[in-house]
């Protein structure tokens, strides 16, 4: 992203942002563009790093382990029950930062439009994002924009990168899983994954369901604070819990037993899955996290996330168990036992 | 979830297993079939078999329907992709099944062809009029469930006098597969594969009822119970199934009176026989060329048909030498048995089209039941 100041604009006329639509030239390098980053960008993340107007953003590195993460955005539709994808982009790098258990610090951006998509909707994407991450607050510092020709892309794809700094004393990591621990998951699951799948116009379902589109930086400081020595976080995102829980139980060697009648699900989101074919394990959440603790602190743990406002329906669902296949396996609310394990390509529905 | 969530009850579901643990006679094994993927998928998923004495012995059928799919229709259904204006549309799980050459309809979307991903025959219907400039051919695939449905949009497509819609027609018929099962060398000569009962299938009865099973029960003296595919239901046609076998009886009995009748749902009966007529053979993966066994579209609809239309040639294909999908579909082997099992051929990378649906025997059994390899299952029922 250019960035401009308080200098004298190189354009006349304003943009149009109820008419006006991505061109090529917004991302050519020239006046177009620099009235976009100036009009949009800037004024929607307004901060000192930006207004400084440099290719890079200069900031001060305290001391201590810090974190670094970058998550690309690509979701279809891009506004959603629940959220969108610049509120997603903020949500993702944040929650990704904050599952070693630090404070997020600064995030960059990095947008590719597509030719053609309304400036209304780009317009309506950045100041969501904004609005995400003043929240927090986290500002985003840098970012940069490209434009490529119609066809090429969907709309907007964001690239968010954060850096944040993790607190004395905590070492979490997912090769920390024992076998002992307990396995918490802090509420419903696959609640974003089902909102994204009801809000595409090639389901003639409807709901009212939201996604659970979160940044957990609040939720993940009160825990670290109640129990320091937490062993794993991990934010449940593509391929949700399943995937999540079979990635840790691979990089922590060990298997891992759930108790499905433990595991806190909205209606909702088991009929759609039920009527699909889906497993709701395997769907995304963009708002939740697993942890994994030591036992003697896993009840007292439970509480502080009950009592914050994200935390609300969590839940103990298993333990971690000693097992050389490191099998994720799930007592069924029936009574049976079986694998949980990882997903194979996409989900498919079933034909019969 | 309110219908649903009473058939899934862990207490009833402990109460049947220990009616079925006190019934079973220790002496003597059960071998039952479950003819549908479904029931597979239900057995696999809810852990079934961890309830069971261990004298039961579940065998998965070949009610599968991409499992069954000959390795040449699926080539004809690759030409069909690749074929120039055409946008092919099908089912989730058609799209993976591999071919010999371990091509499949995703990759060939990957290099450029228009694959869809369907729920249902209408919404093929509806690409063809919102697409008038091209082709698009169904590949419809399924056994007696799936038929109606497709039925149905050929019957609009001539309604609508549409030009650029065709099916390629793949239904096929669970008696007769079941007639081929029991008549096979293997199980009624060698005695190779014992068969003792059949759970029959939950939605394809529905539409044929359960009627047609009758001469299973009385011709092989094999009794059928038919059963839905919610896991408690599994367990009562189980147990059904143990009564009829220990007093000697041979009956179609049904546990999906909730859902199937007697003469099942004669409506759509009367929409497939409209649209369809039976084909004198068709192959069927894993069992070969079965008589009378699958539907084609009839003249007086032929200006739908995919195979009339393109001409599609009649090619057959043999399986991957390792592959087992064969000897499992007609449960003379399990998955386990396969050299290639859970090594080359895996969910990620399917080999055999077992492996590639939910309902296939070895993606369950590789999914949900894998624990019990080392375990072996009587470690795993304690729980």
């Amino acid at each position: 992203m250019q960035k401009a100041g308080k200098r004298k604009p190189v354009y006349t006329r304003k943009l149009d942002f109820r008419h006006g639509r991505v061109e090529m030239a917004h991302g050519s390098g020239g006046r177009a563009m620099t009235q976009l980053v100036d009009q949009l960008f800037i004024a929607a993340f307004d901060n000192h790093y930006l207004r400084q107007m440099n290719d890079q953003a200069c900031f001060p590195v305290g001391s201590g382990r810090m974190v670094m993460s970058t998550d690309c955005h690509v979701v279809t539709p891009l506004f959603f029950p629940g959220g969108d994808i610049g509120s997603l982009s903020v949500h993702g790098t944040v929650n990704d930062i904050v599952m070693s258990g630090a404070r997020p610090l600064y995030l960059s951006a990095g947008f590719i439009l597509e030719e053609g998509l309304p400036l209304a909707d780009l317009k309506r994407i950045v100041e969501s994002m904004a609005a995400a991450a003043q929240a927090i607050p986290v500002p985003v510092i840098t970012g940069d924009t490209k434009v490529v020709e119609q066809g090429s892309g969907d709309g907007v794809f964001i690239t968010t990168t954060g850096i944040g700094v993790v607190p004395d004393g905590v070492h979490i990591s997912s090769e920390r899983a024992k076998p002992g621990d307990k396995i918490l998951v802090s509420g419903t699951i696959g609640d974003h994954g089902i909102a994204i799948l009801l809000a595409r116009e090639d389901f003639a379902f409807y709901g009212t369901l939201e996604s659970d589109t979160a940044a957990l930086h609040d939720l993940v400081a009160v825990m670290v604070q109640t129990a320091p020595d937490i062993h794993v976080l991990r934010d449940p995102t593509r391929g949700g819990i399943a995937a999540a829980l079979n990635e840790i139980a691979h990089q922590s060697g060990v298997g891992m037993l759930l108790h499905e009648h433990c595991i806190p699900m909205k209606e909702q989101v088991g009929a759609v899955c039920e009527f699909l074919g889906f497993d709701p394990l395997y769907m995304a959440n963009e708002g939740k996290l697993v942890a994994i603790c030591a036992p003697q602190d896993a009840d007292r743990l439970l509480d502080k996330i009950r009592t914050h406002p994200l935390g609300q329906n969590a839940a103990i669902i298993g333990e971690v168990i000693e097992d050389n296949h490191c099998f994720v396996q799930m007592e069924t609310r029936f009574g049976g036992r079986r694998v949980v394990d990882w997903l194979s390509g996409d989900q498919l529905p079933r034909i019969c | 979830m309110k219908y649903i969530e009473p058939f899934r009850n862990g207490a009833i579901a402990r109460k049947i297993a220990r009616k079925i643990t006190a019934e079973t006679d220790p002496h003597r094994d059960y071998y039952l079939m479950e003819f549908c993927g479904g029931h597979t998928h239900a057995i696999s998923r809810y852990g079934i078999p961890g309830l069971l004495p261990g004298n039961i012995h579940m065998i998965h059928g070949p009610g599968c329907p991409v499992c069954v799919l000959p390795m040449g229709r699926l080539e004809n259904m690759i030409q069909l992709a690749q074929t120039p204006g055409c946008i092919v549309c099908s089912y989730g799980d058609m799209l993976r099944v591999p071919t010999a050459q371990g091509d499949n309809l995703l990759k060939q979307k990957a290099r450029g062809a228009d694959v869809r991903m369907i729920y249902s025959a209408a919404d093929a219907l509806q690409i063809a009029q919102q697409n008038p400039q091209q082709q698009v051919v169904f590949l419809a695939i399924g056994f007696e469930t799936t038929t109606p449905p497709t039925a149905v949009v050929i019957r609009q497509a001539q309604m609508l006098g549409l030009t650029n819609f065709t099916v390629f027609c793949n239904h096929v018929l669970t008696p007769s597969a079941i007639s081929h099962i029991l008549q096979s060398p293997e199980i009624r000569e060698l005695g190779l594969v014992r068969l003792d009962g059949f759970i029959g299938p939950a939605h394809v009865s529905t539409i044929i009822g359960s009627n047609p099973y009758a001469y299973f029960a009385e011709e092989f003296q094999k009794p059928v119970v038919i059963a839905g595919f919610e896991p408690l239901d599994v367990m009562q046609a189980i147990l059904m199934l143990i009564r009829q076998l220990n007093t000697g009886r041979a009956e179609v009995e049904n546990e999906f009176t909730r859902a199937v009748l007697p003469d099942g749902n004669i409506k759509a009966q009367r929409l497939v026989a409209e649209v369809f007529e039976l084909r004198r053979s068709f192959e069927w993966r894993g069992l070969g060329a079965v008589p009378y066994s699958a539907l084609r579209i009839k003249s007086r609809f032929a200006e739908f048909d995919a195979e009339r239309r393109f001409a599609l040639p009649v090619l057959s294909v043999p399986d991957h030498k390792a592959c087992e999908c064969g000897a499992i579909l007609r449960g003379v082997k399990h998955p386990r048995d396969c050299s290639i099992f859970g090594t080359v051929c895996t969910p990620d990378n399917p080999l055999g089209s077992c492996m590639v649906s939910s309902e296939g025997a070895c993606a369950a059994y590789y999914r949900y039941g894998r624990f019990r390899e080392d375990d072996n299952d009587d470690v795993a029922r304690t729980h």
